[in-house]
Order: C-alpha cells, then structure tokens, then sequence
C-alpha cells in the first residue's frame, strides 16, 4: 500500500505542487520588511550609534578631557590632547575619532564622568570617502549640537537603570 | 529603377517594419518580465520588490538599463578579446532571430517556415554557444566551471527536450508553427499529453538555466558563473538575450501544448479577446510559473541534474513516444 | 536571383574560408569555432537548394549537440599546440596527395554521372513534385521505403558504438554507497526517529 501511494505521489508531482502551492499561497500575506528610506524600525533608547560630544545647556562643552575614554576604547580609535584654557579650566585642544576603528561597544559612553561623548540614534551617516569618517572635535561637537534633545531623551529614559 | 524599388526596395522597408514590430514589445517585455521576476519573488518572499522607480517601481528596468549603458565595459587582461566581445553578441542575436518564426496569431508572422518548429529548436541549441565562449574566453575558472555545467546541461536536456518534440510533431503531422497550432482546435494537446508538457516545461527550466537547474551560474559557488566578468552592455547583452531566451521558450511551450493564439473555448466569453492576445496571456502564465518556481525550489545538485535528465526524462519520453505512436496507428488517428 | 547569388557566393566562401581557418588557427578552440561556422554555413546553403530539413537538421546534430562536445573537449585539454604544429610542414606533401586523389576521385564521380547513360532517369525519379510534398515529406519517403534496411543499420550501428562506449567505461566497483532517492525521499519521521522515556540516572 504505502509503495502505491509514494509512487503516485512521486509521479503525479505531489511535493513539487503542495511546495509551490505553500509559495503561491504566501503572496497574499502581509509583507514583513518595512519601506526603509521612508520607514524606519523602532530604536532602543540604548542604540549605540554615531557618536557625539554634548554641551551643557550654557553653551560650555562637557568634556573635561580625562581621557578615560581613551584608555578604556578597545578599538584605540580615540585620541585626545589637552591644555588648560586661557579661564583656567582643563579642556581638549584636540578629540580625533577614527570611526573606521570604532566597534560601537559604548566603553566611552559608561567611561565618561560627564555624559560628554555619547554614542547617539544616528545611524545613517555612510561617506563617500575613507577620510570623512576621521571625526575631530568640530564634527563631534556638531553632532552633539545636532542630536542634543534625542540624545537628553535617551539618556532620561535610560537613567532609571543605571 | 521603379522595378528595383518595387522587387527589392519595398520588400526590403516592409520586413524591416515588421521586424521592429516584433523586436520593440520583445524589448519591453523583457524589461516587465524582469521588474515582474522581482516583483512577484518579492511577494513570495513578504518582501516589497522594486518600488522607488516609479509607481510600484514600474521604472525600475529602465533604470537598471541606463545603469548599465552608462558604465564602464571590462575587458579581463587574461581574456580571449574578440570571443569575449562575441560571445554575448551571440547570445542576444539567438535569443531574437527565433522570433522570426513565432506565430503569434493567425497569421500574425514574420516567416510562415515549413520547418518552424526545427528553426526554433536549432536556434535554442545554438544558445549554449554564446554561454560557453564567454566562460572559456574570460579566462576564469568561475567562468569556465559555469561554461562546462550550461554546456553539458543543455545538451542533456536538449535531447528529452526533441524526443518531446517529435511527440508533438506525430500527433500533428507538419513541422509548421501554425499547423501546429491549428491541429489542436479541437483538444489542446496538453490534455492528451499531459506528462510530455511537464517534461517539456521542465527541459526548459534547464535549457534557459533557470532555477532549480541554474547550476551555470549558482551565485553561491560560482559567482555568476560564465557572466562573472561581464560588466555593463556586454553585460546587458546576456541579460536581455537571457530573459528573451525565456519568452521564446514559453512561447514554445504555448505553441505546443497550449493551443498557441486559440482560446480554450470557442464559445461566447472566449472568442471575445482576439488570439494574439490569448497568446500573450498564455505565455505570461507560462512565466509566471518560471518565476514562481524560482520562488519555490532550491537548487539541484550537478549529478541530481544529470539523473534527471538521463534516467528519467530521456527513457520517459522515449516511452511515449514509442506508446504515442503506436496509439495513433492503433487507432487510426495518425494524420 | 542576383539576390540568390549573392547569398550562394557569401556562404560558400564562408564555408571555405571557415574551412582554411579551421586548419590555420592557431589556437585549437578557435579551430572548433571556425568548424562551427562552417557548419552553419552550409546549412544556408542546403536552405539556398531548398532542402531546409537537412539545414535544420545539420544545424541541430551538428552544430547543437556534436561540436558542443568537440569545444568541450578542446577548452578541457591542456596540450601545448605549438609544439604539435611545429612538424606541420613535414605533412604537407602527404596532404597534397590525398587532396588530389580526392579531387580526382570528385572529377570521375562528375563525369560519371554527366556521362552515365541512366543519369535522366535517377536524378528526375526519386524527386516528388515540390509543391506537392513537401521538402520533409519526400525525404521520409524515400528515407522508409526505399532505403530503409540502410536507415536502419545505420542506427544498428550508432547503438552498437554506444554500448560499445559504456561497456568499455563502464567499471563495476564493489562497496561504493549510492544515493537511492526514492529511499531518501521514502523515509518518514516513523523510521527516522524513536521517543524513548529516559529516567533521570537510568540512561537507555
């Protein structure tokens, strides 16, 4: 009996059928991708993304450059120069972040004392050339203007579980 | 002089009319043929397909074609110069003049041939040509492995595919498209000879080496086989010839099972929509199919597809055609 | 008819001149491209006399199925050419020879049949009318009736060389697993797998 029927089976094509009718039939369901340049999936207030440096809200930068996030960078992708300022306080003359290196790990973020370098929602920020993606200080503090209140968001959101 | 523009002159403007009339909706129905593959894999596969080109990305072809006129034609060092430039040529050529002998509709044909149905299977013999010179003169081992596996695939199935063929043929007596056709006013013979159209549809899955039997090109071991060094027009020549390949082998398949330009009832909503068009529906089902098993089915394994081809195909439509004949001198239906 | 001509000249000359080529080339995969051409060159010229069946057919055999085996060959060979063409001159003097005695013998089958006396009778008979049957048509009649115990051992032979083929390629070897589809594809979760109940410490 059962040499009958996988005979049949095999000659009228059954698996072949049933297999393409499984495919037919999942043209009709709900298309589980989203549109991507004009819809984008929901971030965790944790993503790690492009990297900024914050201000406070007097305009002052937050980085007093103890360089704990470049001891602690895995990836050596920072580098950091300092000389106190004409006021007296201690402050980078130079924040250099090769984001080729960087791994996206957020050491720099937990190492900061000042919530200054902090890994933002940005994501979409592919160059045409190597060099762009060399961060200075200018670009990183641009970033941080730039992200300011979703990243104050994120960090309020985060903050009871810290 | 009024007699060289009447003999040869006029002839001469009225073909090459003609010719256009096939080779312009060929061209665009490759291009929908592709955004259709896309798009309909894209569904199978809860995706959204092409769709930033336009409404539903309907643009999308047109797109990818610029793209690559646009860009920059490789020539390998290593590579066999003027076999390299000819061999997708070739394929493209191939892939247009069997248009030639395609009846669309009654009537509706550039050369009513005597031998319709041997021109067409001639010129898909020669298609292996163009994908084996360009896989031996790239100089490449992805290309030549690719080369090697069309050549033997398609003379594997070549052979399945005339014994199919010559079924067809004893049932309608002629060798002539529209003949062909005509014979199966009463039954389509996909009725009578419904495991032979399965062959047959199979042997062109593997002559066109689409999936499951695209082992000449297998992205994943193979990295596009013989089109690995191709870039740009001469890679839009393989392309296109590739996808008109695929229209003239469904049109095969429509002309010889399907009842060509007939519709399936010569009654009252059928005989509406003129054969032409019944012809172009067809033969869009025939595609769909191809893509849809594109959709379904993994790859086969090289020697799985020799099996096929050798042990199973090859002795089963050598049965038939032996049964077939034997039925229609049995019964006296042999035209 | 200037057109007819035109086309019989164009493709004999690219039969020869393919034909020379095929000798000539240096590099033997050309050499099979070039065969290939002249193939399909003269299947125009069968379609210029009106025989297109045998143009088709030439087309399919020849061109399709067995010069796609020869540049298979050829591309999977490693021979050095160069080296085999060296000598080629050496030849030259024996390949005079068998290409007049082919000539010569061409010449006498010309004149025979100009000068044969029963020469109207056998080139008018075994030809239907045209335009009554077609090219395909008269070629199977004449191919089933009359020379029918030749089409045969024609085909008697072609099988005994294949089988002739297999039997001397053909090795049994002993202990060699194959793959038997219909088991694998035969095999259900009932043979495949058996539930145990396994007590914590006890194994099976």
């Amino acid at each position: 009996m059962s040499f009958i029927q996988r005979n049949v089976r095999t000659w009228m094509l059954t698996e072949l059928l049933t297999g393409m009718a499984k495919t037919f039939s999942y043209m009709f369901k709900r298309r589980s991708t989203i549109n991507y340049p004009y819809e984008k999936g929901p971030l965790s207030p944790r993503f790690r993304g492009e990297h900024a440096l914050r201000r406070y809200a007097s305009g002052e930068e937050r980085c007093i450059a103890c360089k704990l996030c470049e001891a602690v960078c895995p990836a050596q992708a920072i580098t950091i120069e300092a000389e106190p300022r004409a006021d007296g306080s201690r402050r980078t003359t130079r924040y250099d972040l090769d984001m080729t290196k960087c791994i996206f790990c957020g050491f720099c973020q937990e190492a900061c004392p000042v919530d200054a370098i902090v890994e933002g929602p940005n994501f979409e920020y592919a160059t045409e050339t190597r060099e762009e993606l060399f961060y200075n200080k200018d670009k990183l503090l641009a970033n941080g203007d730039r992200w300011e209140n979703e990243i104050a968001a994120n960090i309020a959101v985060d903050a009871p579980y810290r | 002089m009024v007699e060289l523009w009447n003999i040869y002159i006029w002839p001469l403007i009225w073909i090459l009319a003609k010719i256009l009339l096939i080779v312009i909706p060929l061209f665009l129905a490759v291009a929908y043929l592709v955004w259709s593959e896309r798009k309909v894999i894209g569904l199978m596969q809860q995706r959204m397909g092409p769709n930033v080109v336009g409404p539903w990305g309907i643009w999308q072809s047109f797109a990818d074609v610029l793209k690559l006129l646009l860009k920059e034609t490789i020539l390998p060092t290593g590579a066999n110069k003027i076999v390299f430039l000819i061999a997708p040529m070739l394929t493209f050529v191939l892939a247009f003049v069997a248009w030639a002998v395609i009846p669309v509709g009654e009537g509706w044909v550039l050369a009513n041939i005597n031998v319709g149905i041997m021109y067409l299977f001639a010129i898909s013999s020669l298609g292996v040509y163009g994908i084996v010179m360009a896989g031996w003169a790239s100089n490449s081992r992805y290309s030549f492995l690719g080369a090697m596996r069309s050549a033997a695939q398609m003379v594997s199935y070549e052979i399945s595919m005339g014994l199919v063929i010559v079924t067809v043929l004893m049932c309608v007596g002629s060798l002539n498209l529209t003949d062909i056709v005509e014979a199966q006013r009463t039954v389509w013979y996909v009725v009578p000879l419904l495991p032979m159209a399965v062959v047959f549809f199979i042997s062109t899955l593997a002559e066109t080496n689409r999936h499951p039997f695209d082992l000449p090109e297998a992205e994943a071991e193979l990295v596009a086989g013989y089109q690995t060094e191709y870039s740009a027009m001469s890679f839009a020549l393989f392309f296109v010839g590739e996808y008109a390949n695929m229209i003239m082998m469904s049109s095969m398949t429509v002309i010889l099972f399907l009842g060509g330009w007939l519709p399936p009832m010569d009654i009252a909503p059928f005989n509406w929509l003129p054969g032409p068009l019944w012809f172009g529906i067809k033969v869009a089902a025939i595609l769909f199919i191809f893509i849809w098993a594109r959709a379904a089915f993994p790859r086969y394994r090289y020697d799985q597809l020799m099996r096929l081809g050798w042990k199973v195909f090859l002795p089963m439509s050598l049965l038939w055609v032996v049964g077939t004949a034997g039925v229609l001198v049995a019964f006296d239906l042999a035209p | 008819m200037i057109v007819h001509a035109l086309a019989f000249y164009l493709f004999a000359a690219v039969v020869v001149a393919s034909a020379v080529m095929v000798v000539m080339a240096r590099n033997p995969v050309h050499s099979v491209l070039f065969l290939i051409l002249a193939f399909f060159s003269a299947a125009g010229l069968f379609v210029l006399l009106g025989a297109e069946f045998l143009a088709m057919l030439l087309v399919v055999v020849y061109v399709g199925a067995v010069a796609v085996l020869f540049l298979f060959v050829v591309m999977m060979l490693d021979v050095n050419f160069a080296a085999l063409r060296e000598g080629v001159l050496d030849y030259l003097p024996y390949g005079l020879v068998v290409g007049l005695v082919m000539l010569v013998e061409l010449g006498m089958l010309y004149g025979a049949w100009v000068t044969g006396p029963e020469v109207a009778m056998m080139a008018t008979s075994p030809m239907p009318d045209i335009a009554q049957v077609s090219n395909t048509e008269a070629l199977g009649q004449l191919l089933y009736t009359k020379y029918i115990y030749l089409f045969q051992a024609a085909g008697m032979i072609l099988l005994v060389a294949m089988i002739g083929a297999i039997v001397l390629s053909n090795r049994q070897r002993d202990g060699v697993r194959r793959q038997v589809i219909a088991n694998q594809v035969a095999r259900t979760r009932k043979d495949a797998v058996e539930m145990k109940k396994v007590t914590p410490g006890g194994g099976i």
